[in-house]
């Protein structure tokens, strides 16, 4: 039996991880990866706490996470592919048309 | 068993982290991604929760990730992304990111100190799931139905081409 302890210091270390990647990276492509495992610790802790609990409702929001995080996928990429029409980079250091 | 099956997964996943982070070609990180993806999707087993593993599987590593890797190939990545100028950002995102590591394992430790680990009956029953979806919760299920269609919509009118007149 895995102390379930664990499952959480792992989704948090994953959490972290993709804060370090969302700072580090300067592509918007990545970012938005790393942005997407984020959702994945969220969701792995979520998992973790509904198995802690012995209740159904932390996976019934896991597949709502899901299902929002396609949508918003979808309309994500959408606006970097608008982006890269129109700037032809999808660097960050290149969108500064709102810097002061 | 398990535990060497736990420790595998883990490793994985984080290695396939630091490889995305590592990499600079966009796709080598979206396959990176895929990996870590899968590897939840095994923890997800793990935890007792058969139904969420495949669809992080088919979702996730599959659908989404698709996505991710059609969009790469319309982008000409092949000019490359500058390598990294400002060193500052680099040590700063560091330390920021271990002071909040620590900060919330603390926060875990002091809050939850007693997980239960129980052996409890098998929840994450496919057919149970499925049961509160229609029953408690069938009106943010529904409603999830409306943001599919919107986001659908949306995407389709951001990219479509206006015609010049």
């Amino acid at each position: 039996m895995i102390p379930l302890s664990y499952f959480i210091i792992l989704s948090i270390v994953l959490f972290v991880l993709g804060i370090i990647a969302f700072f580090i990276k300067k592509d918007l492509i990545t970012q938005f990866l790393s942005v997407e495992i984020m959702l994945n610790a969220a969701n792995l802790a979520f998992i973790t706490f509904s198995k802690s609990a012995s209740a159904l409702d932390g996976q019934i929001i896991v597949f709502f996470v899901i299902t929002v995080a396609a949508a918003e996928v979808a309309i994500g990429l959408a606006i970097i592919l608008l982006i890269y029409r129109q700037k032809k980079s999808i660097k960050t250091e290149d969108i500064k048309s709102m810097k002061g | 068993m398990a535990q060497f099956l736990f420790f595998l997964l883990a490793v994985v996943c984080v290695a396939s982290v630091f490889g995305m982070i590592i990499s600079k070609n966009q796709a080598y990180s979206a396959l990176f991604v895929i990996l870590t993806f899968t590897c939840t999707a095994g923890l997800f087993a793990l935890l007792d929760a058969p139904f969420i593993a495949v669809i992080q599987l088919i979702i996730y590593a599959g659908a989404i990730m698709v996505l991710f890797i059609f969009v790469i190939m319309m982008i000409d990545v092949r000019k490359g992304i500058a390598p990294e100028k400002k060193k500052w950002t680099l040590v700063f995102a560091s330390g920021i990111a271990v002071i909040l590591l620590i900060e919330l394992i603390v926060a875990f430790k002091m809050a939850f100190s007693p997980l239960s680990t129980s052996p409890s009956q098998a929840i994450g029953n496919p057919s149970d799931l499925g049961y509160l979806l229609f029953t408690k919760y069938l009106y943010p299920f529904e409603i999830t139905s409306i943001l599919i269609i919107t986001a659908l919509v949306g995407a389709i009118i951001l990219v479509k081409k206006k015609e010049k007149e």
